[in-house]
C-alpha cells in the first residue's frame, strides 16, 4: 500500500490517467444510473481527488471548473433525479459560500461567531421585503415592488446591509474581551430572528411568522433564472469570485493580521496590528458574504420565514468549518459540503431506509430516534470528537512557504552583516 | 400610567421569582467563569436536564402514590436533592471528559466544545423523552396549588393586590436559602478558600498543595447541582417544560451574571434578581408604553439589550473590579 502511495505521489503520469478513469467511471455510472444518489456523490469526490494530485493550480482549476459547469450537469441531466441533483448542488454553493466567510470570521481572525445565520437572514429578507408586494406597506412609490432584474444588484446591497449590521454589532462587542463575542453573537442571532418574526406590527415590515412568499425569480436579459439546474450556473459564478477573494485575502497584509490577532492579540497590538479595526474588518467582510448568499437564498426558495435562520443553522455552518479545518479554504469547502450533503442526503436516505425497515417489520426503530431528527446529536458530537482529537480539522490549514532563495538577497545579506556586527 | 403602577407588585413578585431562577443559574456560569475563564455554554442544559430530571422523579412518586402519604414538601426536598446530585455528577462528567483534555488548548476550542456538549444534550434529553412519553414537551404534576393574596392595596391606594401561587414561595425561600448556603461555603470553609485561590491563579494554588483538578470538578459539581435544583424548581413553577428551555434561559442568566460582574458571586444574584424584575416589568408594561409598538414579545430583545449596553459602558459589572490582562 504504502509502495502504491509512494509511486503515486512521485508520478504526475499516473495520477492523470487514475484520475481520468475514476472521472469516466464514475461519471458513467452516474450516467447510466441515474437514480443513484451514490454515483452522484462519487462524480462530486473526484473534485477531492483532484485537490490530492499535484499538479499546477492551474490545471487543478481548469479541470475543476470544467467538471463543475459541463460534466456534473451533463451526465446527471439523463434522469427525472436532475433537478433535485441540481438542488443539493446549489445549496452546496451557497452553504460552501457561508462557511467561507464564517472561516474567515472564525478560522482566520479566531472570533467565535454563532449568530452568522442572523446576517443571511438579513440578506435574505433584504431582497424579498424590496422585491415583493411588502415594500408596499411602507413606500407607496410606483417604484416597488422591484423585478427579478434588481436581484444582481440586490446581492451586493444585501451584502452591504448585512455589512452595516456586522459593524454596529461588532462595535461594542469587540471592544471588550473575545469569549464575550460569542454570546451576543448567539444572542443576535436570536434576537435577529425574533424581530422578524414580529415585525409585522405596527407596520407590516416582514409578514411576521407567515413568512414572505413570491419572491421573483431573477431574470437576466429577459430569461428568467427559476430552474435549480439554472440556479446552480448562478451559485457557481459567485462561489468563484467568493473563492478567489478568500484565497487572496489570506495571504494579504489583512490576512497575516488576522492570523496574528488569532495567534496572540497583545503580540499582534505590539507589532503595530490595530485590533478593533482588524476584528471588525474580519467580522464585517464575513457577514457581507453570508448577506449576499442570504439574496440567493430567498431569490432561490421564493419563499423565507423566520423558522430558516435557527440557531441550529448557525451551529450547522459552525460544524462546517470545524470539521473541515478552521482557516483553511479547502478545508471548509470540503466540510461545507459534507455537512451539507449529509443533512440534505444522507440523514433523510437513511430515515427513509429505516421506516422502509420498520414498515417491512423488520426492525422498529422508534420515530423519536430517526436520523433525520439527530442532527444536533450529530452535530454536537462532531464539534466535541474534532476538537478534542482532531483541532486543525480533515484537511488542516497551511501558510504559505517561501523559499529562501525567493527573497531579495540583499535583505538577506544585510541580516548577516548585522549579526556578524 | 395607572395601569402601571397598580400592577406594579405583582411584576415585582413575578419578577423576583423568576429572578431567583436567574440568580441561581447565573452563580453556574459565574463560577466556573471565576475559575476557567470558561464561558460555560453547557449550563444552561444542565438547568434544562435538571429539569427534566425532576420532573421523571415526580412521575415516578406520583406513580408510587407517595403524592398522598408524603407531605408535598418533603417530596419537593426528597426530588430537590436527588436531582442535584445527579446534575452534579453530570456537569463533573463533562469536565472530565469535554474541558479537561483541553485545558491548555487555545480558548476558542473549549468554548466550541461547549457548544457541541450543550447540542448533545439537548438532543438526549429530547430523545428519551421522546421516548418515554410520545411527546418531547412536558407537563409535569403539579406539587402545590394554592394561591394566596397579598394586600399591597393597603400600602398604597394605587397598587393593586398581588397573587402569589404557594409553589412560588417555596421556591424563593428554598433558592434563598441555596445561596445562602453558596456564599457561605464559598467564603467560610476550607474547600471555599480552595475554590477562590484557584481562581485568583491556577498555579501558585497548586503549589500551596491545593489539588487544583478537584477544585475545579467541584466547582462544577457544585454549579451544576445548583443549576439542575433550580431546573426542578422552575418545571415546579412553570410546569410545562422542554429541552430547548436552557438556552434563552441560560443566555439571560449569562446576562445577569456580566451584568454583576463576571466571577463576582454576590454580583451574579444581585444581576439574576435585576435581570428577572425588568424582564417581568418589560413583558408586563412594554406594550402599554410604547402604546402597541412594541409587545411583550421583545422581553427576550430587552434582555439582550441590557448585555449590549453593559458591555459598553461597564464591561466589568456592577460589582466587578476591572483587572488588566496577564501577558
Amino acid at each position: 500500500m504504502d509502495r502504491i502511495k509512494g509511486y503515486l505521489q512521485n508520478n504526475k503520469l499516473a495520477q492523470a490517467i487514475l484520475i481520468c478513469v475514476y472521472v469516466l467511471t464514475t461519471s458513467l455510472s452516474l450516467y447510466l444510473l441515474q437514480e443513484s444518489v451514490i454515483a452522484f456523490l462519487l462524480v462530486l469526490f473526484s473534485l477531492y481527488l483532484l485537490y490530492l494530485t499535484n499538479f499546477k493550480n492551474s490545471i487543478k482549476w481548469i479541470s475543476a471548473i470544467f467538471i463543475l459547469t459541463i460534466l456534473v450537469p451533463y451526465v446527471s441531466s439523463q434522469g427525472t433525479a436532475f433537478q433535485s441533483y441540481m438542488d443539493v448542488s446549489t445549496l452546496v454553493g451557497i452553504y460552501v459560500a457561508m462557511a467561507l466567510g464564517l472561516n474567515i470570521v472564525v478560522g482566520l481572525a479566531g472570533l467565535l461567531d454563532l449568530g452568522f445565520i442572523a446576517f443571511f437572514a438579513i440578506g435574505a429578507y433584504t431582497y424579498a421585503i424590496f422585491s415583493t408586494n411588502q415594500v408596499t406597506h411602507f413606500i407607496h412609490t410606483n417604484f416597488f415592488p422591484l423585478t427579478g432584474n434588481s436581484f444582481w444588484l440586490f446581492i451586493l446591497i444585501g451584502g452591504i446591509v448585512a455589512v452595516i449590521a456586522g459593524i454596529l454589532l461588532g462595535i461594542p462587542v469587540l471592544r471588550v474581551k473575545g469569549d464575550y463575542l460569542a454570546i451576543v453573537t448567539l444572542g443576535f442571532g436570536e434576537i435577529i430572528r425574533i424581530v422578524f418574526n414580529n415585525l409585522d406590527r405596527p407596520i407590516n415590515f416582514t409578514n411576521g411568522a407567515q413568512g414572505i412568499s413570491g419572491i421573483p425569480s431573477p431574470t437576466i436579459f429577459g430569461y428568467v433564472i427559476s430552474d435549480s439546474s439554472q440556479f446552480y450556473y448562478v451559485v457557481l459564478a459567485i462561489l468563484g469570485i467568493v473563492i478567489l477573494a478568500v484565497t487572496r485575502l489570506e495571504n494579504s497584509k489583512l490576512g497575516r493580521s488576522w492570523k496574528a490577532v488569532r495567534e496572540n492579540e497583545i503580540a499582534a497590538q505590539s507589532m503595530g496590528v490595530h485590533l478593533v479595526r482588524t476584528k471588525l474588518l474580519a467580522f464585517a467582510i464575513g457577514a457581507s458574504f453570508s448577506g449576499m448568499m442570504g439574496v440567493v437564498f430567498s431569490a432561490k426558495q421564493m419563499f423565507i420565514d423566520p423558522t430558516s435562520f435557527t440557531m441550529l443553522q448557525s451551529i450547522t455552518i459552525l460544524v462546517m468549518v470545524i470539521l473541515g479545518g478552521m482557516g483553511s479554504v479547502p478545508g471548509v469547502i470540503l466540510g461545507a459540503a459534507l455537512v451539507t450533503i449529509l443533512n440534505l442526503q444522507v440523514l433523510t436516505e437513511v430515515t427513509n431506509y429505516l421506516n422502509q425497515l420498520t414498515l417491512d417489520g423488520v426492525i422498529s426503530i422508534p420515530t423519536a430516534l430517526s436520523p433525520a431528527k439527530m442532527q444536533r446529536f450529530i452535530f454536537g458530537m462532531v464539534l466535541i470528537l474534532v476538537a478534542i482529537f482532531r483541532p486543525q480539522g480533515l484537511l488542516p490549514a497551511q501558510n504559505k512557504k517561501v523559499k529562501k532563495e525567493d527573497l531579495v538577497e540583499s535583505s538577506i545579506e544585510e541580516h548577516k552583516q548585522t549579526i556578524s556586527i | 400610567m395607572n395601569d402601571v403602577i397598580q400592577s406594579l407588585p405583582q411584576v415585582l413578585i413575578d419578577g423576583f421569582i423568576l429572578g431567583a431562577v436567574y440568580a441561581i443559574v447565573a452563580l453556574g456560569y459565574t463560577m466556573v467563569y471565576g475559575i476557567l475563564e470558561l464561558i460555560n455554554f453547557a449550563h444552561g442544559e444542565i438547568f434544562m436536564s435538571g429539569a427534566f430530571i425532576g420532573t421523571a422523579f415526580l412521575f415516578v412518586f406520583s406513580g408510587l402514590g407517595l403524592f398522598h402519604s408524603l407531605p408535598a414538601l418533603l417530596i419537593l426536598i426528597i426530588v430537590l436533592v436527588l436531582t442535584s446530585v445527579l446534575t452534579g455528577f453530570i456537569g463533573m462528567g463533562i469536565e472530565r471528559v469535554a474541558y479537561r483534555p483541553l485545558r491548555k488548548a487555545p480558548k476558542l476550542i473549549t468554548l466550541i466544545t461547549a457548544i457541541g456538549i450543550s447540542f448533545l444534550l439537548q438532543d438526549i434529553v429530547r430523545f428519551i423523552t421522546e421516548l418515554k412519553r410520545g411527546n418531547y414537551i412536558l407537563t409535569g404534576p403539579s406539587l402545590f396549588n394554592s394561591q394566596h393574596s397579598i394586600k399591597t392595596h393597603s400600602i398604597l391606594s394605587s397598587f393593586g393586590n398581588a397573587q402569589i401561587k404557594s409553589a412560588s414561595i417555596i421556591i424563593l425561600v428554598v433558592a434563598v436559602i441555596m445561596m445562602i448556603t453558596l456564599d457561605f461555603f464559598i467564603n467560610k470553609t476550607k474547600w471555599g478558600m480552595a475554590m477562590r485561590a484557584v481562581a485568583q491563579d491556577r498555579e501558585t494554588a497548586s503549589l500551596m498543595s491545593v489539588n487544583v483538578n478537584k477544585v475545579i470538578s467541584l466547582t462544577f459539581f457544585l454549579g451544576s447541582a445548583l443549576g439542575g435544583a433550580t431546573g426542578v424548581l422552575f418545571a415546579v413553577q412553570y410546569n410545562t417544560i422542554d429541552p430547548y428551555i436552557g438556552f434563552i434561559l441560560g443566555l439571560k442568566a449569562f446576562t445577569a451574571a456580566v451584568l454583576g460582574g463576571i466571577g463576582n458571586i454576590r454580583g451574579a444574584m444581585v444581576g439574576g434578581f435585576l435581570i428577572g424584575i425588568l424582564e417581568m416589568f418589560a413583558s408586563a408594561n412594554l406594550s402599554t408604553i410604547t402604546s402597541g409598538v412594541l409587545g411583550s414579545e421583545y422581553k427576550d430583545v430587552f434582555a439582550f439589550a441590557i448585555l449590549i449596553i453593559v458591555l459598553i459602558f461597564k464591561p466589568e459589572g456592577i460589582f466587578g473590579k476591572s483587572v488588566a490582562e496577564k501577558v
